[in-house]
């Protein structure tokens, strides 16, 4: 099958790319860029555990074909942090907002969004930004609480 | 002891910036290079049939082809406790989705085409479905050869039947207890099979290279475990224990379902038949569903006595496991159940029957809860119904029962230290038991319920830890355990415990997933066993790099031992307030000694933990004799749960879960464990649901179809109380918590319908759409005998679509 040329940026660097035309955009991450942290999880858009930033709006990786995202911006929890970790990052770590680990980059970028457009979220609006990503481990409860009171604990560090 | 640093602090996850920076690699995340083979599995479409033959050659000439494998390549079984399935079905099939065959190619969209390929053809046999068609005297036999399949001695499987085990506990009289009740009341219930839905799906990848050497990455909770078994099963093709590495990077997610062996071994002998190249099998979502493990579901009748003052005086609780068609790990679920079913109550005259029975619905296995939460469900509904009947608060009714230190188990040992009066008090507290609630809403009414529950670690007697430690030359530590790290926290609370006993800070101990040639041995990370066991192996290790220090310091500078003592890393002395000295001048190097020489050399400390007081031998008519379980983790949870009158919508408004864990070696984590813990028990209670056709095919194998809770289907509220009653044998008084937690979820909401309606639910899940059904059209009745005939309402949901 002939092959498709694609020009687009993740995480801040151009990249120039061959994909089939059925790669989704999530196996060319992975595969062919090595960017590990959109993960493979129900691979039919359930769960949001492959989440990535496309021109700053989350969306699901394993949805989007890799031909579509040509002269756009892609970016993953990689992208977010290039010399350390965001505040909410931060807050993630310290909350213990994560347990297993494996929805926490996608959940990550999934706030993110959110924080950009509305800085004080109510819990409603949070529960409602993340409610496309899956967790199996942690109840919710802690990612909540670190995206409602991003200050919390924040006296620990720094 | 004085003041503790470290234990008991809910200091910051040692893994926490790998995981949100995405740092963190699991298998997939692996890079294995071009010579990365894949495979696609050719699956079973008959739940059960006899293979006539197989054909590969069409799949074997497909470009990009490597390899196809099939059953006879492989003619060994394997299993955990029970040695009952092929790595590949040879003979016959025995659920859908069933391995038959592999294809191995360099691609694996290609390895999906040429699956397409392989022709298999069957004899079709009728399937067993239910656990209570199993047992008829006239059911299909599933394993014809079971009398002649290896299994642990604590098994009694009946041959030329499909009761793959079956354990019986017996005390007292309870016909003499029935005669004594002023109250009898018998009933059935039912729970379905559900899923774990780690968010990782299963994956292994295998290399052996061309010196003979089989390293096996995969995501599990159990690396020593699997090396075990691989070695076991691969002993005939050459290999040895010493041969075979598992290493295990973060699992994302395992809630038992990544416990033994399943998949993995494909892993392991597709790369036997492609050496020198890695072969990675990764589990699409419907696998994950259909070819691991699910909780396996029960039906249980239960016979309760009672005296007026609210005594239990006998208990007969007959469990019809559905232990699927291998049950080689799932009939040690059905054990545990069975010496356990009587909950944390004091019965003086018990009789449980814990079946489990062979069906050709998919394997039935470890799910967090570990049979606890099967039986709790009707146990707990059950005792809600007695107290009643003799007129007496609930509440009161479990603190009349409740088990405490020294009484007699099912099984006559005596029990262990807890406190659940305390539990329960709390939990009632805060849900203001007793005290009737109105919704502003006119059509919402709301109800409250409680439960208790208990768990054991349920391990073979012998299973045990291990741990290493040494110091680096700045005095930070690289301990080393195969406890696996799956969201619960154990690389944080090993640290903390080393940290606590060499004044170490965590943030400066490395702990690292397991790999099984550098770590030391753990028997696997399950039954909520690992912070008492193998937190015991690592503080041995740490008294034991403490004791090599001690020795350094005692005989280079003459100070007294007993005055010794480890803080903010450094050795210091009782007696000489103004002298410390810093670990890292001396742990690699030692100590220089007046004629410039110098004493001492690189600090380690090894420590192994075994429970050395546990045994499984017993009568097996009655199990009095043993001590199978180490210990028992109690507690009780309530909840303030609101009801849409016209749709059966629920809302869980509060809900409170007091445990008695011991000691909380970090009480943030321990709170997520409840709060994580209690959702998906909830989930189990109000929605999720395994959906299984006439035929035995999973309906519903995505998250589209079985719904897992949203960060919008949460509790208004989770109170967590931790109740702190030292465990004697364990780090810091420390007892397991992890699988507790969602054990009481099904039972407080089944109470709280009743208490909120009057609507008695005798099975799972509870759904609005049942409660609305009772409540509107007095359906009661009806909707539970539509729902106990599980099958046939499936057939009807699956012949739509």
């Amino acid at each position: 099958m002939k092959k498709i040329n694609i020009n687009f940026e993740l995480n801040n660097e151009g990249w120039n790319l061959d994909v089939e035309p059925s790669d989704t955009l999530l196996e060319a991450v992975r595969d062919k860029m090595g960017v590990k942290s959109p993960k493979i999880a129900c691979d039919r858009g359930d769960c949001g555990a492959c989440t990535v930033l496309l021109d700053n709006k989350a969306v699901r990786s394993c949805l989007i074909l890799a031909a579509e995202i040509d002269g756009h911006k892609i970016t993953t929890v990689e992208g977010l942090c290039p010399q350390e970790p965001t505040p909410l990052q931060k807050h993630f770590a310290r909350n213990n907002a994560f347990q297993c680990g494996f929805c926490a980059p996608g959940m990550i970028l999934a706030a993110h969004e959110l924080l950009q457009n509305n800085q004080k979220p109510s819990r409603e609006e949070v529960q409602e930004a993340i409610s496309g990503n899956l967790c199996r481990c942690t109840g919710y409860e802690k990612i909540i609480e670190c995206m409602v009171n991003p200050d919390l604990k924040s006296g620990e560090d720094k | 002891m004085s003041e503790m640093k470290y234990v008991g602090k809910s200091v910051e996850r040692v893994d926490s910036l790998e995981k949100v920076t995405g740092a963190a690699k699991y298998v997939d995340d692996i890079d294995f290079g071009p010579s990365l083979l894949h495979a696609e599995i050719v699956e079973s479409p008959h739940a059960h049939a006899i293979i006539k033959s197989i054909d590969i050659s069409a799949a074997e000439k497909y470009p990009g082809v490597v390899k196809v494998v099939t059953g006879k390549d492989y003619p060994v079984k394997f299993g955990m406790y029970m040695k009952d399935r092929y790595i590949f079905a040879i003979d016959r099939v025995r659920f859908i989705g069933e391995q038959v065959a592999a294809v191995v190619a360099r691609c694996p969209k290609i390895a999906r085409r040429a699956a397409a390929l392989v022709k298999v053809e069957y004899e079709v046999l009728k399937p067993v479905l239910e656990p209570l068609d199993a047992i008829k005297p006239d059911a299909v036999i599933l394993h014809p050869e079971l009398k002649n399949y290896p299994h642990v001695p604590w098994f009694y499987p009946k041959e030329s039947t499909n009761i793959a085990h079956l354990r019986k506990t017996r005390k007292g009289d309870v016909e003499k207890g029935f005669a004594e009740a002023d109250a009898v009341i018998e009933d059935t219930y039912q729970v379905p099979r559900y899923a774990h839905c780690c968010l990782e799906p299963h994956i292994a990848v295998g290399q052996q290279d061309h010196s003979g050497r089989l390293t096996v990455w995969s995501s599990s909770q159990s690396p020593c475990t699997q090396k075990n078994l691989f070695a076991q099963s691969l002993e005939s093709f050459g290999l040895s224990h010493k041969d075979i590495r598992v290493i295990t990077p973060y699992i994302g997610g395992g809630f038992g379902g990544k416990a033994g062996v399943c998949m993995e071994i494909l892993a392991a002998v597709l790369a036997l038949s492609v050496k020198g190249r890695p072969v990675k099998v990764r589990w699409r979502r419907d696998q994950e569903f259909y070819n691991t493990y699910l909780r396996q579901g029960v039906v249980g009748k239960i016979k309760m006595g009672a005296k007026k003052d609210g005594t239990i005086t006998a208990l007969k609780y007959e469990l019809y496991f559905d232990g699927g068609p291998y049950v080689e790990y799932g009939a040690n679920v059905v054990n545990a159940a069975g010496l356990s079913a009587c909950g944390p109550y004091k019965v003086d005259n018990l009789n449980i029957d814990s079946y489990c029975l062979y069906t050709n619905c998919p394997s039935g296995g470890p799910y967090r809860g570990f049979g606890y939460s099967e039986f709790t469900f009707g146990l707990e509904s059950h005792i809600d119904r007695m107290a009643e009947k003799l007129g007496i608060d609930p509440v009161q009714f479990r603190l009349k029962n409740a088990i405490k230190e020294g009484d007699a188990l099912g099984y006559g040992a005596p029990m262990n230290a807890c406190d659940l009066h305390k539990c329960i008090n709390l939990v009632a507290e805060e849900v203001k038991w007793g005290k009737d609630e109105t919704s502003p809403d006119p059509n919402k009414v709301i109800g409250k319920g409680v439960a208790c529950f208990w768990k054991g670690p349920a391990m073979p007697p012998n299973a045990s830890s291990s741990a290493y430690l040494k110091f680096n030359e700045d005095g930070s530590i690289n301990l080393l355990i195969s406890a696996m790290e799956m969201g619960q926290g154990v690389l944080t609370a090993m640290a903390q415990i080393a940290g606590e006993v060499l004044g170490v800070p965590p943030s400066k101990i490395r702990v690292e997933t397991p790999d099984t040639d550098r770590n030391p041995y753990e028997w696997q990370s399950v039954a909520s066993h690992i912070t008492w066991g193998c937190g015991n192996a690592v503080q041995k290790a740490a008294i034991d790099a403490r004791e090599k220090i001690f020795d350094i310091i005692e005989r280079t500078l003459y100070l007294e031992r007993a005055g010794l003592y480890l803080e903010d890393e450094a050795v210091k002395c009782r007696t000489k307030p103004d002298w410390s000295l810093p670990l890292r001048d001396f742990v690699i190097n030692g100590i220089m000694v007046k004629d410039g020489t110098f004493k001492g050399g690189p600090i380690m400390g090894v420590g192994m933990f075994m429970p050395e007081f546990c045994s499984t031998l017993c009568d097996p008519e009655t199990s009095q004799g043993g001590k199978p379980n180490v210990h028992y983790t109690v507690g009780a949870a309530a909840v303030i749960l609101e009801i849409d009158k016209d749709t059966g919508k629920m809302d869980v408004q509060k809900v409170a879960l007091a445990a008695d864990i011991g000691k909380a070696i970090n009480p943030d984590m321990v709170e997520g464990q409840i709060v994580g813990g209690m959702l998906q028990g909830l989930a189990t209670a109000l929605y999720e649901d395994i959906a299984i056709d006439e035929n035995g095919r999973l309906l519903n194998p995505n998250f589209t179809d079985y719904k897992i809770p949203t960060a919008r289907d949460i509790p208004g509220k989770v109170v967590s109380f931790i109740v702190e009653t030292p465990q004697a044998d364990g780090p810091f008084g420390a007892r397991g918590i992890g699988e507790h937690t969602m054990i009481a979820s099904a039972p407080i909401i089944g109470n709280a319908i009743y208490n909120a309606l009057g609507i008695r639910m005798t099975s799972m899940p509870m759904t609005a759409e049942r409660v609305a059904l009772s409540k509107h059209l007095g359906l009661e009745k009806r909707v539970e005998a539509l729902y106990a005939k599980r099958t046939e309402s499936y057939c009807k949901r699956g012949s739509k679509s």
